[in-house]
């Protein structure tokens, strides 16, 4: 057993309100530079639709993630090797910028300086890479609240399995809904970035997991961006080397939350340590793929497991970290209660960013009533159409057979296409619900709120810190960051007395293109 | 001027690329094959391909003559021509690859942004170098039977710290420009994108798939026995 931490996340997509704080914080501090100014590292998709870069969950397009072979051995998709060092001159599954989009800016000045005239002055749009006008053909976001759109929604990559007769009903104008899907980097157990970089400049960094890219020894060889199926790497076109989320290690390190996660409006984000089997990763990854997810989360390890703590402290892991992976928040969501998945499992990377489904297109069902439905309020008799969205719990998981998205759909992006795991992690999140509302609005009997839960095997004390963590949390219990023990970790890099007087440690070239 | 340009430049260029070397080495983040298939991308198969195959296979044969001579004076007729067509054939790919990418380069105004000027006297010089080679191939045959009985000989001298230039200064002017132009070549790969052939990543198919990196040996510190200083890890 070789056992090593891991800062894992997770995203609670209910409380998701869509607002790109997090993106504009992580913008601001990381990519407002030339040749990053079309990078996101953390951005906000809209779902359904095609997302950022284009239609990135096809990896029929861009060959991204890990495959598992007949042999039993998984091989990435797109990169390695052979199919790195053969491609190695021209790439074939490279994604342009115009997978992306071409970034742009406005001659503002020209309203400025415009000399009078009859019209009014326009600001033109200007390419930042040439610096020329340009028609802007797609720009960050552009498919934000468009569900049921025929050039976002109805591409999206998940739809792929849903029959036309499904596609329909769910971007029925009575019915459609939308969820929102932050992303970040999930700094993988099995990183396919790393795995593809022919320069080795990519690495995990052993003490947290941080899956960081060495500017100095990265080449600009490009197959991180070809393998990362989440496609979380970008190629900075200017300095020529390849970036990517960091998850805000500077910040980590001195005990802050990253940037997306500190400015989180919702409170979506939660941050700690996750222990795992560092053994087991090439066997869980190698798993059948409905066995996947659950393997992965086996693969995590009780802190509180005496075993488990003798075998960290023996692989070097400080009292600290292992103090903040029994209060990891994400071990409870995880482990505990087990209501948060894994995005895209069938991609085989192990992402460490879990989601809890979000209940939005869960909640209401939809359904045309008879006129005289008693369901209706009497205003009701006034209307053309007698459409209603029913949040009544009448019948406890009633909505969940009849959600406004098929199950199907929500399986694809979270349950690697496994609708009964989903289906399992609903039926809790509702049942929580019906407890709460129990207590809260009192319209539900105790009865009635006891039989959910036992359905899904909660304890009420469970639902009630299921609901505290997820609606009243602290930022303590949010993020549970372990000491990084820099003080002692500059010692090992750095002779502290050489360097004394001086700006900073590490890497103080200026990021300029070379010749 | 003979002995200038074939006895002492070939000295400078060698020294230049070597310190140049060392120095472009150093500044890590300027180290980059600087690619620019992100901004262009359809173009690029028909003009990097070739020219890379091309070339590499060029100057291995000019490296295989150079180390062992001998396979081609005792090589007999048939075997020099078709070895001759072969290698002009990678020859014309090398150019014709060259050309797509310089007018590609020309042509596109996102690539012309990230385009410096020692990209474009690098790829008027290897222009140059390239035209000179297969003017020289065609022209001057066979090429592989006097590169190895007379231009061998002379490179060797070189190594050796003992120019003999007799040979070279007789060539015709061609190749004695070639020869010049694979001197200039070396100068100039430390002072510009050449140099991602010096870090090709050939230790990538030895090497594990995943890597992690440690920043400090926590069970080093942990024992008391150990001074920290002494535990540094060995990457840096």
């Amino acid at each position: 057993m070789d056992i090593r931490s891991q800062m894992s996340m997770v995203f609670h997509l209910d409380k998701c309100i869509g607002c790109h704080t997090c993106t504009v914080a992580c913008k601001n501090i990381w990519t407002d530079r030339e040749g990053a100014e079309y990078m996101w590292w953390n951005n906000v998709e809209t779902k359904p639709g095609t997302g950022y870069p284009t239609k990135w969950e096809d990896q029929e397009i861009y060959k991204g993630g890990w495959e598992k072979h007949s042999s039993g051995n998984i091989a990435l998709k797109g990169a390695g090797k052979r199919k790195g060092l053969l491609n190695i001159f021209y790439n074939p599954a490279l994604p342009t910028i115009d997978d992306y989009y071409e970034p742009f800016t406005y001659k503002y000045l020209d309203l400025i300086e415009s000399p009078q005239q009859d019209v009014q002055p326009v600001a033109r749009p200007v390419s930042l890479i040439t610096g020329k006008p340009i028609d802007i053909k797609m720009g960050p976001n552009w498919d934000d609240d468009l569900s049921g759109t025929p050039d976002f929604a109805r591409k999206d990559p998940n739809l792929a399995n849903l029959s036309a007769a499904e596609q329909e009903a769910m971007f029925q104008l009575e019915r459609m809904a939308f969820f929102y899907l932050p992303r970040i980097c999930n700094h993988c157990l099995n990183p396919a970035c790393v795995a593809s970089c022919p320069s080795g400049a990519i690495y995990k960094r052993g003490e947290d997991g941080v899956v960081l890219i060495d500017q100095s020894v990265c080449r600009g060889w490009r197959m991180c961006v070809t393998a990362c199926p989440y496609k979380k790497t970008y190629y900075n076109w200017s300095t020529g080397k390849s970036e990517k989320c960091l998850l805000c290690f500077p910040r980590i390190e001195v005990g802050e939350a990253p940037a997306c996660m500190h400015s989180c409006v919702g409170r979506i984000r939660y941050l700690g340590v996750m222990l795992y089997d560092a053994d087991k990763i090439e066997q869980v990854a190698s798993s059948n793929e409905k066995d996947l997810i659950k393997n992965q989360i086996d693969m995590y390890l009780d802190p509180h497991d005496p075993e488990v703590i003798a075998a960290a402290k023996a692989n070097g892991i400080a009292d600290s970290t292992l103090r903040a992976a029994q209060n990891s928040p994400i071990y409870k969501f995880v482990k505990e209660w087990k209501i948060a998945l894994p995005l895209h499992a069938e991609f085989r990377t192990l992402p460490n960013l879990f989601y809890v489904p979000p209940m939005l297109p869960v909640m209401a069902m939809v359904g045309e009533q008879k006129g005289d439905s008693p369901k209706l309020h009497s205003v009701a008799k006034n209307w053309d159409d007698k459409w209603l969205y029913d949040t009544s719990l009448d019948e406890i998981f009633g909505t969940i057979d009849n959600m406004r998205f098929p199950l199907k759909y929500m399986a694809n992006l979270f349950g690697a296409g496994d609708e009964k795991l989903l289906a399992e992690k609903l039926k809790k999140l509702m049942a929580i619900r019906i407890y709460r509302r129990h207590i809260t609005v009192g319209d539900i009997s105790a009865e009635k709120s006891a039989a959910a839960l036992a359905n899904v095997n909660l304890t009420a004390d469970e639902a009630e810190a299921i609901y505290k963590m997820t609606s009243l949390p602290k930022f303590n219990e949010r993020f549970v960051i372990p000491a990084a023990h820099r003080e002692q970790a500059l010692e090992m890099i750095e002779a502290t007395e050489e360097v004394k007087g001086n700006t900073g440690f590490g890497f103080t070239e200026p990021p300029v293109r070379g010749l | 001027m003979d002995i200038l340009l074939f006895g002492a430049f070939p000295y400078v260029a060698v020294v230049v690329f070597f310190i140049g070397t060392i120095w472009r080495y150093q500044t890590g983040f300027k180290y980059s094959s600087l690619s620019s298939q992100f901004l262009e991308t359809k173009k690029l198969f028909l003009s990097s391909v070739p020219f890379h195959v091309g070339i590499l296979v060029i100057l291995t044969g000019h490296f295989i003559g150079f180390l062992f001579p001998s396979w081609f004076t005792s090589a007999g007729g048939g075997g020099i021509i078709s070895f001759e067509t072969i290698t002009l054939a990678f020859g014309l790919s090398a150019i014709a690859g060259l050309i797509f990418l310089m007018i590609r380069r020309f042509q596109n105004e996102r690539i012309m942004t990230v385009t410096t000027k020692m990209d474009i006297l690098i790829e008027f010089v290897l222009l140059v170098q390239f035209g000179l080679g297969i003017w020289i191939a065609i022209e001057l045959r066979w090429g592989s039977q006097w590169y190895a009985a007379v231009m061998v000989p002379y490179l060797r001298s070189i190594f050796t710290l003992d120019p003999n230039i007799s040979a070279v200064s007789a060539m015709p002017v061609a190749v004695q420009l070639h020869v010049i132009g694979a001197f200039l070549f070396i100068l100039l790969i430390p002072f510009t994108r050449l140099v991602h052939f010096l870090v090709a990543p050939f230790h990538y198919i030895t090497r594990p798939y995943q890597i992690v990196r440690w920043y400090w040996d926590k069970k080093a510190i942990r024992d008391t026995n150990t001074p920290w200083t002494t535990t540094r890890p060995k990457h840096l």
